[in-house]
């Protein structure tokens, strides 16, 4: 604060000899738009124009290098027909199901953890961990987990005199085996965010409840449930975000396969777009993830809004 | 407090909660450990498929030398360190501008400008995907170097940034701004010199999650750069398995290396991380 008021004086001092320039004049009109200039551009160039650009590419064919050829709505027309395409939406749709466990387990995990013992800081640290590293690692840990020859999975399985399950060379269960790696630092996420909220949560509430008799289940799904909601708004928003982009893991864990079972949106559009030259289809697949994800940033932005209105 | 602290239940409960806390610790973190303990095998160990019991030899001299001697991992963590820390201060620089200018001036189109920015960032970054690579490579030709990614990752995470820069500037009191304006301060003035002085904590708890973020990416690393000169960890650690094939000790060793920065400002600036990640998880 103090260098704050020594810029006021310093300022004082020399206010009445500044001249009534067109800048002193306009700077309050003027400097929101010269504040907002830097990241506006950057943002237009680098997200906003690619979004349309992708959308007019995706009513072409293109190879990436001769020039694109308007083929109309031929690309969609293909994708309707394209059972990998539909394997893709599928497997969306199961990450998006299964993501939703992660504020479940988050919760779980936060309601265990939400103790004042000796060490907590450093366990609930722990827990967090899968968060902060990369997706690339959780992906190589998982499929060296999993591998069905030396794997830890078919290890524990031998000592039951089971036979080794070969998860992601399966058609069906591939795709589970990928979501259950994306899961686990997912979360860890979910469980920092409800740790948080039991944190900020007012204990006269509890207190009160608890003198009207009410425990257990009931204390939890009555009472301390909807205090938690904006964590469980968040929880939820951002595991849809992180279910619709999955793109890591599939492309360390499975590259999509066997046979395209594992693949998604995301990890489709670039093997289409760089591996197959099909810079229109990738596009148009793309468009796709865009307008499903549209329907969650429409939601997320209505509530949002609502709120600071309110 | 909720559930019940647990000093308050029976003796019973409170022995099998303090076994359980570390048990679950190890159960949740079982992978890592794994993956630790491979990366000081031997390959005499692997080879004899001696993939989870204990090491008999602990070659952690041995495979970390190879990891940073057999392979360019060093220059991949270079890589990653030349392109994060850039790109954390740019998109702090334009998201504590644009966040003043939406949080303090109500502007005509103030909320839509607002809305863009916040919309950008769910966005699915596929669909940016082919036209960046176009325009990198045929307009401003920086495919392939680090300006690529450092700019790219700047655009992209100023959307994140602005949206958090522009909540916690709103909750800033209006009479700050309002005493500057009276004393004569030009506008420019009272943002660097009140304004930016006080959000500090924003800045700290921004600059940790976003280089996290920018450290973990994947996919722009695959699809902006394809040398290994410019290339950073995490797809650098990919190629790398192409490489060693089954030499998982190094694998394992490479993915700790490649792990360990982010762990690393994560531990020593965790309070700043959570402050950051939480945003909105307690109102709104």
């Amino acid at each position: 604060m103090r260098s704050l008021e020594a810029t006021k004086s310093s300022a004082a001092a020399w206010r009445f000899h500044v001249e009534d320039t067109w800048w002193r004049r306009h700077q309050m009109a003027l400097t929101p738009f010269i504040l907002l200039a830097p990241a506006a551009i950057v943002f237009s160039i680098f997200v906003i124009w690619p979004i349309f650009s992708s959308i007019s590419l995706s009513l072409h064919d293109w190879d990436g290098i001769k020039p694109p050829r308007f083929v109309g709505l031929d690309n969609y027309r293909e994708l309707a027909g394209d059972h990998v395409f539909w394997t893709a939406i599928r497997n969306n749709v199961a990450w998006l199901v299964c993501f939703m466990l992660a504020p479940v387990f988050g919760l779980a995990v936060a309601l265990f953890l939400n103790q004042n013992v000796i060490g907590i800081r450093f366990v609930k640290s722990m827990f967090f961990f899968p968060f902060v590293i990369s997706q690339v690692v959780v992906g190589l840990v998982f499929s060296w987990f999993l591998n069905a020859q030396f794997g830890l999975l078919t290890t524990i399985l031998a000592s039951f005199h089971l036979p080794p399950l070969a998860l992601l060379e399966d058609e069906h269960l591939a795709t589970f085996a990928v979501i259950a790696a994306g899961l686990w630092p997912q979360s860890a996420y979910c469980m920092i965010l409800y740790l948080t909220g039991l944190t900020a949560m007012n204990p006269e509430v509890i207190e009160a409840a608890r003198m009207d008799g009410a425990k257990g289940w009931d204390l939890l799904w009555n009472i301390v449930l909807p205090q938690l909601r904006p964590a469980t708004f968040i929880a939820i928003v951002v595991s849809v975000v992180g279910a619709l982009r999955s793109f890591d893991l599939v492309a360390i864990m499975t590259l999509g396969g066997p046979y395209n079972s594992s693949s998604v949106l995301a990890y489709y559009m670039y093997e289409q777009t760089f591996l197959s030259f099909r810079y229109g289809y990738g596009a148009a697949i793309a468009t796709v993830l865009f307008f499903l994800m549209d329907i969650y940033i429409a939601f997320f932005l209505w509530r949002m809004l609502k709120a600071e209105r309110a | 407090m909720f559930p019940t602290p647990i000093q308050k239940a029976g003796a019973t409960t409170r022995m099998l909660y303090y076994i359980a806390l570390p048990v679950s610790v190890v159960f949740w973190l079982l992978p890592l450990f794994a993956v630790a303990l491979t990366s000081l095998r031997s390959i005499e160990d692997l080879n004899r498929g001696n993939f989870w019991g204990w090491p008999t030899k602990i070659e952690f001299v041995t495979n970390y030398t190879a990891v940073f001697t057999q392979s360019p991992m060093g220059q991949f963590i270079l890589n990653s360190v030349i392109i994060t820390l850039p790109a954390v201060a740019g998109a702090l620089a334009l998201s504590c501008m644009a966040g003043y200018a939406l949080a303090k001036y109500p502007f005509a189109g103030n909320t839509f400008v607002f809305s863009v920015f916040i919309a950008g960032n769910f966005v699915p970054f596929q669909i940016l995907m082919i036209p960046v690579r176009s325009l990198m490579i045929d307009v401003i030709p920086i495919y392939d170097t680090y300006w690529a990614l450092i700019i790219f990752h700047i655009a992209f995470q100023t959307g994140f940034c602005t949206l958090f820069m522009r909540n916690f500037i709103k909750q800033l009191p209006d009479a700050l701004i309002e005493s500057g304006r009276l004393e004569g301060l030009g506008e420019l003035t009272i943002f660097w010199h009140i304004i930016l002085p006080l959000v500090r904590p924003a800045i700290a708890a921004l600059a940790v999650l976003v280089f996290t973020f920018i450290w973990n990416d994947y996919f722009w690393s695959l699809v902006l750069v394809q040398s290994d000169d410019v290339r950073p960890v995490t797809a650098g650690l990919q190629s790398l398995k192409g490489m060693w094939l089954a030499s998982w000790q190094l694998i394992s060793a490479g993915s700790i290396v490649a792990a360990l920065p982010p762990v690393a400002v994560f531990f020593l600036m965790q309070k700043h991380f959570i402050s950051g990640l939480t945003l909105g998880a307690t109102k709104g």
